[in-house]
């Protein structure tokens, strides 16, 4: 029950500022829109295939990377106006707190991921099963929850948004610019192979393109492990982080 | 613990430092059931730190706090259900309605659903904002929110309500009206009331009992009349600053608390 009503409190500030969700889908739309358009031909005649359909697993990914890292960073701003306070007061753990919007911030990147993931069928991305698109929003739900669940951690250490800039450039783009969202980690320079490999969100990308394109370059088995075991350790480093606030 | 049962909250050695600085140094009083209790101090003399302390919310450098017989340091969830609060800065979710604030206060309070459902009503309508029920709290003003998270504190029915600054920046008839709700209450529930206010005749006319905290140490406690008769003074202003002394301190309340929060948080 407390779990669900943290969680509800998530969805339906999400429901209501639909400033942020439309504004949150430009950049995606754009990216798939510019990129898979602009980069198609050359991505074709190099023998890559179709670039939409390789493109748009990795723009769903970054769909989910950012709304779930600002789901989590929202912890400073529940901070900052207060209502964090009114949470940790009443007789709840704070694990409890903190899966239960954790689980709220992740349902929504996840919806977000979802709405961008109806859009690319518009512009010509064709899943391989349908079956298996269903069984995309699990890897989805895996990605949001991976980041959300980051995010708070990240949120939990810092008092104000000043530190936003320096998470969005030093993580949130490294992130995802070093996934493989963009282009192929088939054959590149194995020192820039390594760095995808440590890159946690490469395998959800990778997962995402195994069941939508049945294209996975890691295997959707590894990729499937190596999410579930980074959204374990990160919630609970992120758990321990929110207990460790004090306002 | 007990040793005296009329007692709801019992401080005894409280000590909090925050790197160097000694927020609070080494103070005790009790609080009796049903009791108003006031407690005064110049910015940054530690009084919302004590708060924190005794809400649960900070640990304690060292020293011992129960309220309504449980010990605040281990037994942090019954000590929780004892008491609401209206903390200095509001802590209503403004994206949310008010009844759904008040919805989520009784759900993280464990409240059965036919409880809650008719409390929430009770209150709101007792603080005039039941027909507002739907509206967002962000369409609120200053006055509505303190009114709101007031019933919300006392939706779990604690036995003791903090009030941190409860009428910082509110109109005098919202004063008003806030403290009737209180005299109420305590009249009818035998609620403990807990308070911090820089409004010195709020206190004077509100307080049962005060006690005046500067730099971390209680200067003095009693009766509003005692605090007079002790320092010689006419008002419970003048026995406040004859007390505390004339000189403006360097930092405002909340700025100090910010400022021990970055040297903190930065180790």
């Amino acid at each position: 029950m407390i779990l669900y009503i943290l969680w509800l409190r998530q969805i339906k500030r999400y429901l209501r500022s639909k400033s942020r969700m439309i504004g949150s889908l430009g950049q995606p739309i754009l990216f798939l829109v510019a990129l898979g358009f602009g980069f198609g031909p050359i991505f074709e005649k190099a023998g890559g295939g179709n670039y939409i359909q390789f493109l748009a697993p990795g723009i769903i990914a970054m769909t989910i990377l950012f709304t779930a890292i600002f789901a989590g960073i929202e912890v400073i701003w529940d901070k900052q106006f207060g209502f964090l306070k009114e949470t940790l007061v009443a007789p709840v753990s704070r694990t409890k707190i903190m899966i239960g919007r954790t689980l709220g911030g992740a349902t929504v990147a996840t919806i977000q991921g979802v709405i961008v993931f109806i859009f690319t069928l518009f512009i010509g991305f064709r899943p391989t099963s349908i079956l298996m698109s269903f069984f995309a929003l699990v890897v989805m739900f895996l990605i949001a929850l991976l980041f959300t669940a980051l995010g708070t951690a990240i949120a939990s250490r810092l008092e104000d948004m000043q530190g936003f800039q320096l998470i969005m450039n030093f993580l949130v783009m490294p992130i995802f610019f070093l996934s493989g969202a963009l282009f192929p980690v088939d054959s590149l320079p194995s020192s820039f192979e390594i760095i995808i490999r440590i890159d946690p969100l490469s395998y959800g990308v990778d997962a995402l393109r195994g069941v939508l394109s049945n294209a996975a370059h890691f295997g959707l088995g590894l990729d499937l492990i190596v999410l579930l075991s980074v959204v374990v350790v990160i919630t609970i480093i992120g758990a321990w982080q929110f207990s460790k606030i004090e306002i | 613990m007990s040793e005296n049962s009329t007692t709801i909250i019992e401080v005894k050695n409280l000590v909090r430092n925050f790197k160097k600085i000694e927020a609070v140094r080494n103070i005790s009083f009790t609080v009796n059931k049903g009791e108003s209790f006031a407690f005064l101090g110049p910015n940054g003399a530690g009084k919302t730190t004590t708060i924190r302390m005794l809400t649960t919310l900070l640990e304690p450098t060292s020293g011992f706090v129960s309220l309504n017989g449980f010990d605040v340091h281990k037994n942090p969830s019954d000590t929780r259900r004892s008491f609401g609060i209206v903390f200095q800065d509001p802590s209503l979710d403004t994206e949310l309605t008010a009844y759904e604030n008040m919805y989520i206060h009784a759900v993280l309070y464990g409240l059965e659903k036919n409880v809650y459902k008719k409390r929430i009503e009770e209150l709101m309508t007792m603080v005039e904002l039941w027909s507002r029920k739907d509206d967002l709290v962000k369409n609120f003003s200053g006055g509505m929110k303190r009114r709101l998270e007031i019933a919300r504190g006392l939706l779990h029915h604690p036995k003791v309500l903090f009030l941190d600054e409860p009428t910082l920046g509110l109109d005098p008839q919202t004063r008003n009206l806030m403290w009737n709700y209180i005299k109420d209450l305590r009249e009818k529930e035998g609620l403990t009331v807990f308070f911090t206010t820089h409004y010195m005749e709020e206190a004077d006319k509100n307080a049962d009992r005060i006690a005046i905290i500067d730099h971390g140490v209680i200067v003095a406690q009693g009766k509003s009349e005692e605090l007079k008769t002790q320092t010689n003074t006419k008002t419970l202003e003048e026995a406040f600053l004859a007390l505390t002394g004339t000189d403006i301190r360097e930092s405002s309340g909340s700025v100090g608390v910010q400022m021990m929060k970055m040297w903190h948080g930065r180790k």
